[in-house]
């Protein structure tokens, strides 16, 4: 069992010298480098990274500058994981020849995806990396939109939410379709762990970072990254917004191992009512016109109906 | 750096660091060799309208505004709250939101304010606030 760095308090964390660097283009309050930071910091180890096209790649990457303080690299718009897998079969490769340079120094490795380059654009490519079992984490920063190309819906969006190509109007109540359930999917790849977190429940998510890092297989790990421009929110607001999302069940934290163990890492004690993180955001007003209200209702339905899977599925063990 | 886009190298390899450096997660960004090529030696202090302020005499060093910080903007050494590096300190807030003390030991105020006159008229401790 590999020694995992100490988190156990947030004054012991914090001591951690970051691999991430400020002045980078992200969007003030922008969550998506809280997580970066969250998951650099949550271990010491060598870090071989890569990110697809995104916010966090063109914002964190503007020649000459580079925000990152670990190998990260950078191709195409859908093969983050890819990348990182070929990284990781070379270093496989000139390990077992002997030919590496410096032999005592084992890196993870790590890709960063949004939720278009991870859900839509560059599904193929991660599910051939899980497929193919390399040692390596996934890290979806979820802002359910296509935030750097100016706000287009994924297959991330969920219903009733106002995106440029489903905006909400006088007969539209915005995006149509349910958000995908990527947690399912990677797990039935059979992934040896598989978990949603959110940034402001930063124990849980070091922890399950760490957990991820260090079991051997491809992990996967879906994190909620509020999105101050696209959801229409304030900036210093981005953590009340996440907090307000996993009270809510809209995300609830939960992992998966092994394809089928279930386990809720995170229940709330006071459930929010779903139309209060609804409320908070400017990309569901909307929805609380009357003529919308069914969408309203069916929202709520529709997350009590998962969480109480989740419970359900948590209880069975398979 | 006035290249045009047809200028540029179809890939570019960019170094972080002047020379060779050993456990980077071990080393604070005061002792880092950075190269030009780092962001930490940019600056986004003109993106702000507004700054936080650090008042240290109610802080509590509890570290929340260190860990939510999107832009590595606060500075902690040793388990203390340090301050606010204003040269990478974007202005969104979100160190102030979190602040649990009462009264806030942060706070925004405009960009032109001065620090001394702030510290000096900070608000009191909010009773109602307490009994709620």
């Amino acid at each position: 069992m590999v020694e995992n760095k100490k988190t156990k308090n947030l004054k012991e964390f914090s001591t951690s010298a970051d691999r991430f660097e400020g002045a980078n283009l992200l969007c003030p309050g922008c969550a998506h480098s809280i997580i970066v930071r969250e998951v650099l910091n949550a271990t010491n180890d060598d870090l071989i990274l890569s990110a697809a096209t995104g916010c966090l790649e063109v914002c964190t990457a503007v020649y000459p500058y580079t925000s990152w303080d670990a190998s990260w690299i950078h191709i195409g718009f859908e093969n983050a994981a890819t990348a990182v897998a070929g990284a990781e079969a070379m270093y496989k490769a000139l390990k077992r020849k002997n030919r590496l340079l410096q032999p005592e120094r084992v890196p993870k490795f790590v890709a960063f995806g949004g939720d278009g380059a991870s859900y839509d654009i560059g599904f193929q490519w991660i599910s051939g990396a899980f497929e193919r079992g390399h040692d390596m984490m996934y890290v979806v920063l979820d802002n359910e939109v296509y935030a750097n190309t100016g706000g287009q819906r994924s297959s991330s969006t969920p219903i009733g939410a106002s995106a440029t190509t489903s905006p909400a109007g006088r007969v539209s109540y915005g995006e149509k379709k349910e958000k995908k359930d990527m947690m399912a999917i990677m797990a039935a790849h059979g992934s040896p762990y598989v978990a949603q977190v959110s940034p402001s429940k930063w124990k849980d998510m070091v922890k399950k970072i760490q957990r991820g890092l260090n079991t051997e297989g491809p992990t996967f790990i879906n994190a909620v990254s509020a999105c101050t421009t696209e959801w229409k929110f304030a900036p210093e607001d981005t953590i009340a917004i996440a907090d307000l999302a996993v009270d809510s069940l809209v995300f609830p934290l939960y992992e998966i191992i092994d394809g089928h163990e279930l386990n809720i890492t995170y229940r709330p004690k006071n459930v929010i009512p779903v139309k209060e993180y609804l409320a908070a955001q400017g990309r569901f007003k909307h929805l609380f016109k009357p003529e919308f209200k069914h969408i309203l209702d069916e929202w709520q339905v529709r997350v009590d109906k998962k969480w109480e899977q989740l419970q359900r599925r948590e209880e069975a063990r398979i | 750096m006035n290249k045009g886009w047809n200028e540029f190298d179809a890939g570019a390899i960019l170094f972080t660091f002047n020379e060779k450096v050993g456990n980077i997660s071990e080393i604070h960004s005061e002792d880092r060799p950075y190269s030009p090529s780092s962001s930490f030696t940019a600056s986004v202090s003109d993106w702000r309208i507004e700054k936080p302020v650090f008042n240290k005499e109610y802080c509590i060093d509890c570290q929340f505004c260190w860990i939510y910080c999107p832009d590595v903007s606060i500075i902690s050494r040793d388990k203390k709250m340090v301050g606010v590096d204003y040269d990478h300190c974007k202005g969104c807030g979100i160190c102030v939101e979190v602040c649990p003390t009462n009264p806030k030991s942060l706070m925004m105020v405009a960009e032109g304010k001065d620090e001394e006159e702030v510290l000096a008229a900070w608000p009191q401790k909010d009773q109602e606030k307490n009994n709620g």
